[in-house]
């Protein structure tokens, strides 16, 4: 499998093999690259940002704390469009624990007011 | 008139990282403000990615304009927020309008340029057609949807396949529209890599490069557009054109460094990066003006903005208190396929300094050189190199023997 490291800017194209039920990463320069493309190749994720509504007024940013199975994206913002961020609501607040049990959480990285 | 060491114009990641550079090396520091907080356009940015470099960990804009903007607040710093710059004189002199404070003037001993961008409009690439509602910069509706919580369209075209435009792609779908196709004009993206990965094969969202938008449909609403491929010389090859309808066109046609208040004063500009030309300090042609960030040259990371700021900043401090004393003068070129080499200027001395260049084209297995009075004292291989993403080289100055340096890719 060919793979584009997502990991950090540089890109590297990463070549991903399986061999004796061992799964081999080549063409990455870090071990970050390495453990994508291991993860892209047995377990694909993407960590998910969105929007929330706030309580009284304007929007908040959220992200997952982890990725997530990259096939439960919109089943993951489902959920977050359900949720309203308290007025008072600062960065880093868990609005949702344990995300339909996938092992992230949602949190608050920002409010527009 | 108010006096400080130091303004900084701008409040977005590159003015508060010169501000509280500048601080911690002595001024007396003030930064301005148009909008009515910190942050810049990292508020609106709410996609990962951010940081790595850094904090060595990732995160979203919103999340590292905050780190910053509470280092800003528990600093001696003073913040004019509501605040613009309407025009910078003599004596390093400048004058703002706020709606609280009305109309102030300052008297700085440096001033440090932190201004960003704005993107190239609809109007600037003169799109044939009707003019209607639903054609949007890429950043204008990424502000309304991620600040505002607006939707500006169901079924979405985006010409251009730089980030800003890839970012909404991913952007957009998240929220329920469909984006049914990205045009890029040139025959490779000048985006992330990666984001072509994270935001258009993760989603199936078809990329045309070589393409362009011919003609818009609809009055009042935009109900579709004609798009057709474009030959060597970028112009549209009429006869293959085709119709596809959408409710919005979102535009990621280029950004420009927001340099107007630099008009009439005469700043030496480099006309390849919109910017100001500057030395290793990034002081401008103006003694005590210095520039940093998007304003000096897009950047693809937002963690080179910050460490550059922090350049501009400890310069503009240590110029205000007079202990800025560069050594001698040497000339940096870009040739070959290096579009731009940045600072334009550096000085002999001791120590090291880095060089950040972009390429004209996308290279592969080319070998970039630095090479001083005939003699190679840089040379690195890289597998690829590409104009969307901005490389850097570290210049060992002991190896300085003349007075020009040539960057350039072989």
């Amino acid at each position: 499998m060919k793979a584009t490291c997502i990991m950090c800017p540089l890109g590297c194209e990463l070549v991903v093999t399986e061999k004796d039920g061992k799964v081999c990463v080549s063409g990455n320069t870090c071990k970050r690259g390495e453990m994508y493309g291991v993860s892209e190749y047995t377990h694909p994720v993407r960590t998910v940002t969105s929007l929330v509504k706030v309580e009284g007024g304007g929007v908040a940013s959220v992200k997952t704390t982890k990725p997530i199975d990259k096939n439960r994206i919109f089943d993951v913002l489902g959920e977050i469009g359900k949720l309203t961020a308290p007025a008072d609501a600062k960065i880093g607040d868990t609005l949702l624990s344990d995300v339909l049990g996938l092992g992230a959480d949602v949190v608050v990285t920002g409010m527009s007011k | 008139m108010r006096r400080y060491d130091v303004a900084v114009i701008g409040g977005g990641p590159a003015g508060m990282a010169a501000a509280l550079s500048a601080e911690e090396n002595g001024a007396k520091v003030v930064l301005l403000e148009r909008d009515v907080r910190l942050g810049g356009i990292l508020n609106q940015c709410i996609h990962q990615g951010f940081g790595l470099h850094y904090f060595k960990e990732e995160m979203t804009g919103p999340e590292y304009a905050d780190r910053f903007r509470k280092r800003v607040e528990n600093s001696s710093i003073d913040v004019l927020l509501e605040c613009m710059v309407l025009s910078i004189g003599k004596g390093l002199t400048l004058t703002a309008l706020s709606p609280t404070e009305g109309l102030v003037e300052i008297k700085a001993g440096a001033i440090v340029l932190a201004m960003g961008c704005r993107e190239r409009t609809a109007g600037a690439i003169m799109l044939p057609g009707t003019r209607p509602a639903g054609v949007y910069t890429a950043g204008m509706a990424q502000k309304l949807c991620n600040l505002e919580g607006y939707l500006v369209g169901r079924e979405i075209v985006i010409l251009g396949s730089g980030d800003i435009g890839l970012i909404m792609a991913r952007r957009m779908t998240s929220e329920g529209a469909k984006v049914k196709l990205v045009l890029e004009l040139a025959p490779y993206s000048s985006g992330l890599k990666r984001n072509i990965v994270q935001c258009l094969d993760d989603y199936g969202i078809p990329l045309k490069y070589s393409h362009t938008v011919t003609r818009l449909v609809g009055s009042p609403r935009l109900t579709g557009l004609y798009y057709a491929p474009v030959g060597k010389d970028k112009k549209p090859i009429l006869e293959k054109e085709e119709y596809i309808s959408c409710d919005a066109l979102l535009l990621s046609v280029g950004l420009i460094p927001e340099n107007d208040l630099l008009s009439g004063m005469g700043v030496e500009m480099s006309p390849v990066t919109s910017g100001a030309v500057v030395d290793e300090n990034r002081m401008t042609s103006i003694a005590g003006l210095f520039s940093c960030g998007n304003v000096l040259h897009v950047h693809d990371l937002v963690d080179n903005v910050t460490v550059e700021a922090e350049l501009a900043g400890k310069s503009a401090a240590e110029y205000a208190a007079g202990r800025l004393r560069p050594g001698k003068a040497v000339k940096v070129r870009a040739s070959g396929g290096v579009r731009y080499a940045l600072p334009q200027t550096i000085y002999a001395g001791d120590g090291a300094t880095t060089v950040y260049f972009r390429v004209s084209d996308v290279f592969r297995n080319a070998t970039l050189q630095a090479i001083c009075g005939g003699e190679t004292i840089f040379s690195k291989k890289f597998s690829v190199l590409a104009p969307g993403e901005m490389g850097s080289v570290r210049i060992d100055k002991s190896l300085i023997k003349g007075d020009d340096l040539e960057v350039t890719l072989k």
